[in-house]
């Protein structure tokens, strides 16, 4: 049995970092949290055995800043990073540099993220692994060639989506829906990617109308052994923000569920893929259709954990270490049905970030409830970083439970000083459309008259 | 070559009558000797000196008690702060003299220090005269980002 990882420097900041420092703790391994000037009075950073300043507010300065995070871990006889979800999780190039510097990076190789964050590669190599993708060009568009991308496009059929390759997550996108405009949509697609990503290649996808966003989970260790844990519905979006999650997706077969998440599981052996990773589908009509891979733990990991038992952060670290997965795919069964709710720093109802002092933290609880979140009463949100202060999970025997668990979940939380979108969630938690479940990707929007 | 590894090894040098030591490892080697007294580094790969001025004391966030903050009271002057994480280094190399003493005149341009971050040796510089009135860190210890190093007066 290989040996464990003594020490984890956690390259990252809020509810994930003091998730992976409570996974470290369990695993008995030290850690170093490393913080911007803003945040040194986070929870984890407090927790941490040894705390890093590595830098000013700003996040390109800090969190975003390759050679002072390598250097910390010099300092601090690190043996393995942990970036996180966001950041610096899906830069090939920290960690390439984090793995020539001496430490292991713990996620999948840089070839691995580099492959998989150049979208048409990415494309490219599920189609060879047999997963199932969005009809599209299979490839990047040439300008020189404007007769057979209109040929394409025509075979694929319109509405068409232009994407960029260096882009993901909704950003680098536009919708044709006739040939008149398709040229001129590439032309400037192509300009945004080039400034936006330094990158201009872009392609296309057939735009499905009504989608849902289903995405499956992962691990692969480093010994060829892939299993996957199952899927999730994150179709509740607004502006491409995640805002519910849950799992399993509603509706979805067991013959489904194993038919693709055996693909993705194999596509992870071809490619050598190491650590956790998500495969994001759009499904539509009973079919599925991959748009892109995270190489990285998700914000939404917990729904998953809840109906597997099954600690993603925790097997990422063993996998890291050079462990053998501890589960065959026989092992993993989807028990119940959880719901999560991000809760972020935000007014309900004008989405204006709120940052300030957090006067009152009182956390709800009971059966099936699990509150992840660094805030606590007398903490202060920074303006620097992203809203989202914690998310709320509900597990129930049944779909049922778990929205009921939610909403009282909901009703208990006191968050006092700031203002946060749980007024929002609960009425989502109430809709109709939510409750029968199956809502596609353009509901929420729908609903809150965007 | 991890720098680690030629922290152990210099440390190794000085502890015994040796008076060179050269390791290959692979493709990168290292030769380290001592010269009457004094012990020298010759590093052929990625060692590389660079300059960077030391920013004048940051304003401390509010209520926030940093590193260092104790050993300020009572103390006339401006504190230097280290701008990056890395570790801190009074002299040039290892058994030559540090670049300041307590009660040193300095002037604008002047070399503090040294903070050595991923193989790289940056100067900080000092950015007014004055006299260094405390040195707030020890040789070879590691510092953070806005760690105080030095009251200069």
């Amino acid at each position: 049995m290989p040996a464990m990882i003594e020490k984890i420097l956690i390259a990252n900041r809020g509810e994930i970092a003091l998730r992976v420092l409570r996974a470290c703790r369990e695993l008995g391994i030290r850690t170093v949290a490393v913080h911007s000037e803003a945040d040194r009075d986070l929870k984890h950073v407090l927790l941490a055995d040894e705390s890093v300043c590595i830098g000013p507010a700003a996040s390109r300065d800090s969190y975003l800043n390759i050679p002072a995070i390598i250097s910390a871990a010099e300092v601090t006889d690190t043996v393995a990073i942990h970036p996180g979800y966001g950041f610096l999780s899906e830069n090939s190039d920290f960690a390439e540099r984090v793995e020539r510097s001496g430490f292991i990076f713990i996620g999948p190789r840089p070839e691995t993220i580099r492959l998989m964050g150049d979208k048409v590669s990415a494309i490219a190599a599920m189609k060879a692994a047999g997963v199932p993708c969005v009809p599209g060009s299979d490839g990047p568009l040439d300008d020189q060639d404007k007769k057979r991308t209109l040929e394409i496009a025509r075979a694929i059929g319109y509405p068409i989506m232009i994407k960029a390759s260096g882009g993901g997550g909704g950003r680098g996108m536009r919708v044709v829906n006739s040939e008149a405009t398709l040229l001129n949509a590439i032309s400037l697609t192509r300009a945004e990617a080039a400034a936006a990503f330094n990158n201009d290649m872009v392609y296309m996808e057939k735009y499905l109308e009504n989608p849902r966003h289903i995405e499956f989970q992962v691990l692969a260790d480093q010994h060829g052994h892939a299993v996957y844990l199952g899927e999730r519905d994150c179709s509740m979006q607004r502006r491409h923000q995640k805002v519910v999650e849950e799992a399993p997706a509603p509706g979805i077969t067991a013959a489904q569920r194993a038919e693709i998440g055996e693909r993705c599981a194999q596509a992870c052996r071809d490619i050598g893929y190491r650590g956790a990773g998500t495969f994001e589908f759009l499904y539509e009509d009973g079919r599925f259709y991959f748009i892109e891979m995270n190489t990285r733990v998700q914000v939404e990991h917990p729904v998953t954990e809840m109906v597997t038992g099954v600690d993603v952060v925790k097997e990422q670290i063993l996998i890291a270490a050079g462990e053998h997965l501890h589960y065959a795919q026989e092992d993993i069964t989807i028990r119940g049905h959880a719901i999560e709710c991000r809760i972020n720093a935000e007014h309900s109802d004008t989405f204006r970030p709120s940052p300030g002092k957090i006067n009152e933290f009182h956390a709800p609880g009971g059966p099936g409830i699990r509150m992840d979140t660094h805030i606590y009463s007398g903490y202060t949100v920074p303006s620097h970083y992203d809203s989202m202060i914690g998310k709320l999970i509900a597990h129930g025997e049944t779909r049922q439970v778990a929205i009921a668990r939610m909403c009282n979940a909901l009703r208990e939380t006191v968050i006092e000083g700031i203002d946060t979108n749980i007024k929002l969630q609960r009425t989502i938690l109430r809709d109709a459309a939510f409750e029968a479940g199956g809502a596609n990707i353009h509901y929420l929007e729908k609903k809150l008259g965007l | 070559m991890d720098i680690r590894k030629v922290k152990k090894l210099i440390e190794l040098l000085e502890q015994s009558n040796v008076a060179e030591i050269e390791i290959h490892e692979g493709e990168e080697s290292v030769r380290i000797s001592r010269h009457g007294g004094a012990t020298s580094l010759f590093m052929p790969q990625g060692m590389a000196m660079q300059q960077v001025p030391a920013p004048t004391a940051a304003p401390p966030a509010a209520g926030a008690v940093k590193p260092g903050d104790e050993l300020l009271d009572g103390l006339a002057g401006e504190v230097v702060r280290s701008p990056m994480v890395g570790t801190f280094y009074r002299s040039p190399s290892p058994g030559t003299g540090p670049f300041i003493e307590e009660g040193q005149k300095v002037k604008a341009g002047d070399t503090l220090c040294i903070i050595e971050a991923m193989k790289i040796l940056n100067q900080i510089e000092c950015e007014r005269a004055g006299t260094v009135r405390r040195i707030l860190v020890e040789n070879g210890q590691p510092v953070e980002y806005n760690q105080p190093l030095f009251v200069i007066e």
